[in-house]
């Protein structure tokens, strides 16, 4: 246990009766690392943070909790009564209901057949979809989320999705609800959104666990703050006893990265230059209207916008997924009628919205994850290059940090900021003249985000050109040059960093301004 | 490596699992499981039946390969029964029309074999890629529409009647077309040519550039896409290698048995048998040559069983029950695989962990 001012939680709890309580839990894979005899105690309504590195064993501990892994030893009682869940049914049973780090939802289907999925409601033997809709709307408003049940989740942005598996949960009756990570792409008013519902559903009686790497949320909504460190806890400490610095010195033993002022120059060349770009969706609202913008040389531009606002659809569109008109120049050429590879050609790199869906070969080796999009440079001919492909592997786990004991092992494997890690070392690797980049640090800790910064900040200095798309606002202040605002679609403002603040932008990105 | 002796393993405890089940069959009907076991093996392992196992193996491996294509991008390629009869017709056909030196024939009729058989396959993938029609459905229906429309054809224009009817066929190949005996009578050389193939799918799909796109394509379409990778182009050219492999499939008969095609000597059913070849060796080239192997070992004595009053049918028992157990255990052991590297890992991190 680690010593100091922090001095770890005792509070003689007499009136409220401790709802969760893990006694000794130890889990290996089996070789142990992932969690190390942690015992807490969660009490009834109350909002339980916990915090700690990539791979430290949150996620473990929370899939312990909800059943999708057994414990090698140590103990879970609820409500005061010892259990053991085989499975996540048993959890569920039990009101314990979990919402992934990696959302767990079906494409093809609707928000209300996702969320009824496994749990169909039925009058008389027959599903009862009425009912069923009658029922996730009452629960959305209850929570103030406003939302269509019958679109189908493929038209979802990365924010609704998250709000659709909270509300999955809700369905089925849980009153312990555990959130891994659910703010990593939510933008701040999402997020005061998010705690407001989260606060309604504590004053309910509900009991949340909830895993994040933003500290000053934690510091804000929990009531009582966890940290965990490579498999061990190595505190408990309550928001008002410790500020963001303790925090992260307790998860990392490090200082906090600091934004420094830029050394080099903006260039002269344009990069990448969109023009009246509208992006094309049949029987539908263009989620992309007339957007114009310019990177040059050695440029951020960034780009924030509460989710679903046309930032995904504007992405998809640089890469050459989907319909368009208007033009895109990348590098100085027409770019407007290339396919994905020939963009990728073309100097462009690109770091997905959502590393499972969009990033990662989940069940194949790390390596192959790193030759995804590569496969020509590191061929011999027609034959993939094995060794260079492996090598250039090594180099990017070496570079960023990726921990991991080798190439050859499955990306599904490594915990999520590790497996983010791997993404964006696989996009910067190859020195791209253009990176588009999407929540770039999502769920990377703060000592692994401050050197994903220093390593786009180096490739910038050394020519790169950066759209930075991401809800993490201090990221987007911190690193870009410019920023733009995306309302509906459009570009509604342009600011200056140097004079912008996180409530400045906020304003703009509701529209409010 | 290690994974594939792991597989091996489990393929290998699978078989005898399935051995033991038939044989409780067995003895449920009455009939002694040792004994019948015994005349498998009794007739099975003389050097004639051997031969003939290679023989009865040779269509079933480059059934397999063209259904495992497909299985490595996660389409299933049910046309393959469709794809081999369509090319082994237009291959017997067009093979008497040439005339070419001897080993320039061969490689003529087996160019035009895979030709067809990827030409069928095409418009499955034409209907997926335009229409977005899934190619389960597709190649079921295009394997009953090439039934009658091979019959029709072969009717109308190409039926050769010159021995009174009975064994209806196409005109015989002249002699420089056909494939040379490896030994005379028991077994030419397309086995030869299915063990090339084998090679060639490694290559092809385990090494090249080509392959790891396609697996890519299988394994996360919509990371592949993001990447560059052309999905529509993927699926033609998937289903395109599967259909020229299944145009193989008839060629050990028509080029290296009958010298025809006929409705009565090409051989049926090997379409269907390849996905459950496939299966049992997991898609992997060594996996499937050892598959197709054990079934054309035990296919090859099934004649003998009859003999001996043990149904024959019992070989087609033990086959399926082989692929069912196979398909649950192989699931179960690569839990277990996903496990054990899981293990190493986190022992591998917890090393990193302490001397950090
Ligand atoms: N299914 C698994 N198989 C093997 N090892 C695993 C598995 N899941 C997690 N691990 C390992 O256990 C350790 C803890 O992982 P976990 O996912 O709990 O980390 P985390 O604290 O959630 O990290 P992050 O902040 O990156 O999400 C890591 O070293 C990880 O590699
Ligand atoms: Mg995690």
């Amino acid at each position: 246990m680690r010593s100091g001012s922090v001095k770890p939680n005792q509070k003689s709890t007499i009136d409220k009766s401790p709802v969760v309580e893990l006694a000794n839990i130890s889990k290996s894979f089996p070789g142990v690392v992932a969690n190390r005899d942690i015992s807490m105690r969660i009490e009834r309504a109350t909002i339980h943070a916990i915090v700690g590195e990539n791979g430290a064993g949150k996620s473990t501990l929370m899939k312990i909790l909800y059943g999708l892994h057994q414990p090698d030893s140590g103990t879970i009682s609820i409500n005061g009564v010892l259990t053991q869940f085989k499975s996540p049914s048993e959890a569920i049973a039990a009101g314990i209901g979990m919402v992934h780090q990696h959302f767990m939802l079906a494409d093809n289907l609707t928000i209300l057949e996702n969320i009824i999925l496994g749990y169909e409601p039925t009058s008389y033997g027959v599903l009862s979809l009425s009912d069923a809709r009658k029922r996730v709307k009452e629960l959305a408003s209850s929570i103030g989320v406003d939302l269509d049940p019958d679109l189908p989740i493929s038209e979802l942005g990365v924010g609704q999705r998250q709000r659709v598996e909270i509300l999955k949960v809700l369905f089925r009756g849980a009153d312990i609800l555990v959130l891994d990570e659910p703010t990593a792409v939510l933008v701040p008013q999402e997020v005061d959104e998010l705690f407001v519902n989260l606060r309604k559903l504590v004053a309910n009686g509900t009991t949340i666990l909830f895993i994040s790497h933003k500290l000053d949320e934690v510091l804000s909504i929990s009531d009582e703050i966890t940290v965990i460190r490579q498999g061990s806890t190595v505190a408990t400490v309550a928001p008002n006893a410790v500020d963001r610095l303790k925090l992260a010195e307790l998860m990392v033993g490090s200082d906090l990265p600091g934004h420094g002022e830029r050394a080099t120059k903006i260039g002269k060349n344009i990069q990448l230059s969109v023009r009246d770009l509208t992006v094309i969706v049949k029987n539908h609202k263009n989620p992309v209207q007339n957007v114009s913008f310019d990177i040059f040389e050695s440029e951020i531009l960034g780009i924030v916008g509460v989710d679903g606002n046309g930032q995904f659809e504007l992405c998809e569109a640089l890469l050459g997924l989907v319909d368009i008109q208007g033009a895109v120049e990348i590098g100085g050429i027409d770019a407007s009628n290339l396919n994905v590879r020939e963009r990728l050609d073309q100097g462009l790199a690109y770091i997905p919205f959502d590393r499972h869906r969009e990033g990662l070969m989940l069940s194949a080796s790390l390596w192959e994850n790193a030759l995804l999009g590569h496969e020509v440079s590191l061929s011999r001919g027609p034959m993939i290059d094995f060794d260079a492909a492996k090598k250039s592997c090594r180099e990017i786990v070496e570079q960023f940090g990726v921990t991991t004991p080798n190439e050859l092992v499955p990306a599904f494997v490594l915990s999520g900021g590790n497996q983010q890690k791997l993404v964006v070392g696989r996009n910067l690797a190859k020195a791209p003249k253009v990176l588009v980049a999407a929540h770039p640090t999502r769920g990377i800790d703060v000592g692994a985000q401050a050197a994903v910064w220093e390593e786009i900040r180096r490739s910038r200095d050394a020519g790169m050109s950066v759209l930075l798309v991401s809800a993490d606002l201090e990221e987007v202040l911190g690193l870009s040059d410019r920023i733009l605002v995306m309302f509906d679609g459009k570009i509604s403002a342009e600011l200056d960093p140097k004079k912008a603040t996180p409530q400045i932008l906020g304003k703009y990105m509701t529209g409010a301004q | 490596m290690r994974k594939s002796l792991n597989t091996l393993g489990s393929s290998l405890g699978a078989i005898v699992l399935a051995l033991v089940i038939c044989g409780v069959l067995l003895l449920v009907t009455g009939k002694d499981p040792f004994a019948a076991y015994g005349k498998i093996l009794e007739t099975g392992l003389t050097g004639e039946k051997l031969l003939e196992m290679l023989k009865r193996a040779t269509p079933l491996i480059f059934s397999a390969i063209a259904v495992a294509i497909g299985f490595k991008m996660n389409l299933f390629n049910i046309g393959v029964e469709g794809q081999y009869l369509f090319a082994a017709l237009i291959a017997a056909e067009m093979g008497t029309h040439v005339s070419l030196p001897a080993p320039l024939h061969v490689l003529f009729i087996l160019v035009v074999a895979m030709v067809s058989g990827a030409a069928w396959a095409s418009i499955a993938a034409i209907l997926k890629i335009t229409r977005g029609i899934n190619e389960v459905i597709s190649t079921i229906m295009l394997n009953y529409i090439a039934l009658s429309f091979i019959q029709w054809i072969f009717e109308t224009f190409f039926r050769d009647d010159s021995d009174g009817g009975l064994n209806v066929k196409t005109t015989e190949i002249a002699s420089s077309g056909r494939m040379p005996d490896l030994v005379d009578n028991r077994l030419n050389g397309m086995f030869i040519v299915a063990l090339f193939v084998a090679f060639l799918y490694w290559v092809i799909v385990f090494r090249s550039r080509f392959g790891f796109k396609l697996r890519a394509s299988g394994l996360n379409p919509i990371a592949a896409r993001t990447a560059g990778i052309p999905a529509k182009r993927m699926i033609l050219f998937a289903l395109l290698l599967s259909g020229a492999v299944a145009g193989l499939v008839a060629m050990p008969s028509v080029i290296g048995d009958v010298y025809a095609y006929g409705p009565s000597s090409t051989p049926t059913q090997f379409g269907f048998a390849g996905i459950t070849v496939a299966l049992l060796g997991r898609n992997h080239p060594f996996g499937i040559i050892v598959a197709a192997m054990l079934f054309g070992f035990l296919d090859s004595t099934s004649a003998v069983l009859q003999l001996s009053e043990i149904p024959s049918s019992i070989v087609k028992v033990i086959q399926a029950i082989i692929v069912l157990v196979v398909v649950i255990v192989n699931e179960a052991s690569s839990r277990r695989y996903d496990r054990k590297i899981a293990e190493r890992a986190a022992l591998a991190l917890k090393s990193l962990d302490v001397s950090r």
